[in-house]
């Protein structure tokens, strides 16, 4: 009755069960119950004539695999949705009931996701998200954004306040949204849809890109060699040390930390300058290409990269040392912003959204891909308080062990060959599901072919899909002061959101 | 106390002095260089993601390239790449980089409005609006104020209130979703304000030129400024393109 693949496993679409909605429905429910290794990975559909097909992909971190059954519905039918006994789907839902029309007879708060531009229902406009509203004369709304203070991305806030302490907060978004899956399908080329993966989240750059390109090299049948997969998993562990390093600094500055902002935010600039030393740009666009490497990575790179950390570990270590035994830092991370262990397992969040309050969440174990699972055995880094001081100590051990996994990597530098251009080919009728821990956790890409090896259905999906609902609890009985500093130690994406 | 004393002195001297003549470590794609040498020039233009690069003669548009550097890989006779982070121009056709042509890139002085120099000359303060933009323009607009790079040695600052702004910095392709705030906040600035179109999504579109959730009509109503291309712009390219914007005749 199921189908199971392994992460960048392609297998035909017709392999794929179809069953009907309500054993469609109890099947994965079933699945997840009282599981808390099982999480949904993506819940996607696509439209065909009045009908959609809906395919539900539920992984499985204890036997690694991946769940995979599908449904076709009659589009004007109401559904009994699966929110309503398990929050882990209320996004996708969403998403499905926003794009295609889908109605949900339980659905608990069926509002518009991102307003995308081909949506079913364009009478509703961004100007118009029905927020939460409360009748009290005694509470206050506190609206901020979509334009915000610093230099960040879009997204508008709404507070429910009593006085200085926040009783709900509701997150709208959509203005980032760029139309970034149908671009997928729209243009053919490798490199256009490459270009297109580099650019879902700027800040994970690594990690979406090589989500795509591993997706891609399955769906033709291409087995990267050792020298592409040690590339790809240097350079996301170094995306990770960067972008950890980066937030320790912001993390800084909303506190007032003035000596932790400028010292953690010059530390991050030896890293995203030795990328561009690698690969010729800071962030790494242009580094990771399906089936070759333009910049290899050299012995005299390795030298320079060992050189890099050397320098920058005291450094790190020195003033690590210090913001997490000043009283007055402390006082400000500990109890802030907490989310627990139930809380975040009802949510489904995942990396290290998951990792900071107990719940056990991190692809490059549970699923392994690239050189994870082989020359790098890694074990997550769990912490439990679900507060920002636990989401910025997981940051200070996860830039240590990711410094433990590069200097691994750099004993061993395989040889790489020249760059040259491999004709790909993806399989006809195909669906294929792609696995990536980034820095913030669980990316996951979905493709689908036709029956002439085109793509169908291009999905994506960042882990901010699932956490900012986390952001929004975290900050419930806070002081609406100490929101920039929650808002920061989650550093969720809303390009990744919006796509 | 006296351990963060301890704790500055060990950071060592990490400002650029000179942020014209910094050299960039590694190998930093900046302006491109094309030869005259014949190719399939035909094989060149399909070769680009964003179609930055036309022929007859053979043109690199730094409005549209994302610079991931493919066509200097495959046609390594033909385009290459020099460390050069000046790129700004404060016209959209001083982007465009001709075949046989190499000259640094400059801001037509003519087209400089006078109050630029005097008003903003020794304080310009800017609002940033991410319109579409996917956070790395952003984190390197961000890294322009960091200890390295320390922007406001030369008066030039973000600020958060665009009443407190002389001028705009866009980034990202601009979405229909973002259009009427961005609109709203550039109307907030209070005259005469300045307009600064930040990466190639900004300048062109980019990647999602062709997209249908893009509302690119601010640009047809407003006049730019400058030009800072980039994917994402480097921090020395967005300084160095706003200093000689701020001079005396644009040099």
């Amino acid at each position: 009755m199921d189908i199971s693949i392994h992460n960048n496993e392609a297998t035909a679409l017709s392999a794929i069960p179809e069953l009907a909605y309500n054993a469609f429905m109890d099947y994965n429910l079933d699945l997840m119950s009282n599981k808390p290794e099982r999480h949904c990975v993506l819940y996607f559909g696509y439209k065909t004539g009045e009908n959609v097909k809906l395919f539900c992909c539920i992984a499985d971190d204890e036997t690694h695999q991946i769940h995979i059954s599908s449904s076709l519905v009659f589009s004007a039918t109401v559904l009994p949705s699966f929110t309503a006994i398990n929050h882990n789907f209320e996004n996708f839902e969403r998403e499905l009931h926003e794009n295609f029309g889908l109605s949900y007879s339980d659905h608990p708060w069926l509002k518009p996701m991102r307003y995308a531009f081909d949506r079913f229902d364009k009478s509703q406009t961004i100007e118009n998200y029905p927020f939460l509203k409360s009748e009290s004369e005694e509470l206050h709304e506190v609206g901020v954004g979509p334009i915000h203070a610093g230099i960040i991305e879009p997204g508008h806030f709404r507070f429910i306040c009593n006085g200085e302490q926040i009783m709900h907060l509701e997150i709208q978004f959509g203005y980032q949204h760029r139309g970034i899956e149908q671009l997928f399908l729209q243009k053919t080329k490798l490199l256009e849809r490459t270009t297109l993966a580099e650019n879902i989240s700027g800040d994970s750059t690594v990690g979406h890109t090589t989500a795509f390109v591993n997706l891609w090299e399955s769906l033709c049948s291409y087995v990267p060699d050792y020298s592409l997969n040690y590339a790809r998993t240097l350079a996301q562990e170094l995306e990770r040390i960067a972008i950890h390093t980066g937030d320790l600094s912001g993390i800084s500055t909303d506190i007032g930390y003035q000596l932790g902002n400028s010292v953690y935010g010059r530390l991050r600039t030896p890293i995203i300058n030795f990328m561009q030393e690698w690969g010729g740009n800071r962030l790494a666009k242009g580094l990771i290409r399906a089936g070759k490497m333009n910049y290899p990575f050299t012995e005299t790179l390795a030298i320079r990269l060992e050189e890099i950390i050397k320098a920058f570990e005291p450094d790190f270590e020195e003033i690590t040392d210090k913001l997490f035994n000043l009283p007055s830092t402390l006082s400000r991370m500990e109890k802030t912003g907490v989310v627990n262990y139930d809380q975040v397992l009802e949510m489904g969040t995942v990396g290290t959204t998951a990792r900071m309050s107990g719940l056990k969440r991190d692809i490059r174990t549970s699923h392994p891909y690239n050189l994870y699972g082989s020359s790098i055995v890694h074990e997550p880094i769990m912490k439990h308080h679900g507060d920002v001081y636990s989401r910025a100590q997981l940051r200070r051990e996860e830039i240590r062990q990711s410094i433990g996994y590069v200097n691994e990597l750099l004993q061993n530098v395989p040889l790489f060959d020249k760059p040259k251009n491999i004709v790909m080919t993806p399989g006809s009728g195909m669906f294929v599901l792609s696995l990536v821990e980034g820095w913030r956790g669980e990316i996951c890409h979905a493709a689908i072919t036709d029956h002439f090896g085109n793509l169908l259905v291009y999905k994506i999906k960042d882990p901010s899909h699932h956490n900012w609902m986390a952001l929004a609890q975290a900050v419930q009985n806070n002081e609406i002061s100490d929101f920039p500093i929650c808002n920061k130690s989650f550093n969720l994406s809303y390009s990744g959101h919006d796509l | 106390m006296s351990s963060n004393f301890k704790i500055m002195w060990h950071q060592g001297k990490q400002y650029i002095p000179d942020v014209t003549t910094a050299e960039v470590p590694g190998i930093f794609r900046g302006r491109p260089i094309i030869s005259r040498t014949k190719v399939d020039e035909h094989q060149l233009m399909e070769l680009c993601p964003t179609k930055a690069i036309s022929s007859h003669p053979v043109c690199i548009d730094l409005g549209k390239c994302t610079f991931c550097g493919e066509c200097a890989v495959q046609f390594p006779e033909k385009i290459s790449f020099t460390k050069e982070y000046q790129l700004s121009s404060n016209e959209r056709e001083g982007l465009i980089v001709k075949e046989g042509e190499n000259h640094p890139i400059t801001l037509n002085p003519d087209l400089i409005r006078e109050e630029i120099h005097r008003l903003f000359g020794r304080s310009l303060k800017l609002r940033q609006v991410s319109a579409g933009g996917d956070g790395s323009c952003e984190l390197e607009l961000n890294a322009t104020n960091n200890v390295n790079f320390d922007m406001s040695r030369f008066g030039i600052d973000f600020v958060a209130s665009p009443r407190h702004a002389d001028g705009l910095v866009i980034t990202g392709p601009i979405t229909v979703n973002m259009a009427e705030s961005l609109e709203r906040c550039y109307n907030a600035i209070p005259h005469p304000k300045i307009i600064i179109l930040a990466g190639v999504d900004a300048i062109s579109g980019g990647i999602f030129a062709d997209s249908s959730a893009l509302n690119r009509e601010f640009l047809e109503k407003h006049r730019v400024d400058l030009y800072v291309p980039g994917n994402p712009v480097h921090p020395l390219t967005f300084i160095n393109g706003v200093l000689s914007l701020l001079k005396k005749g644009g040099r």
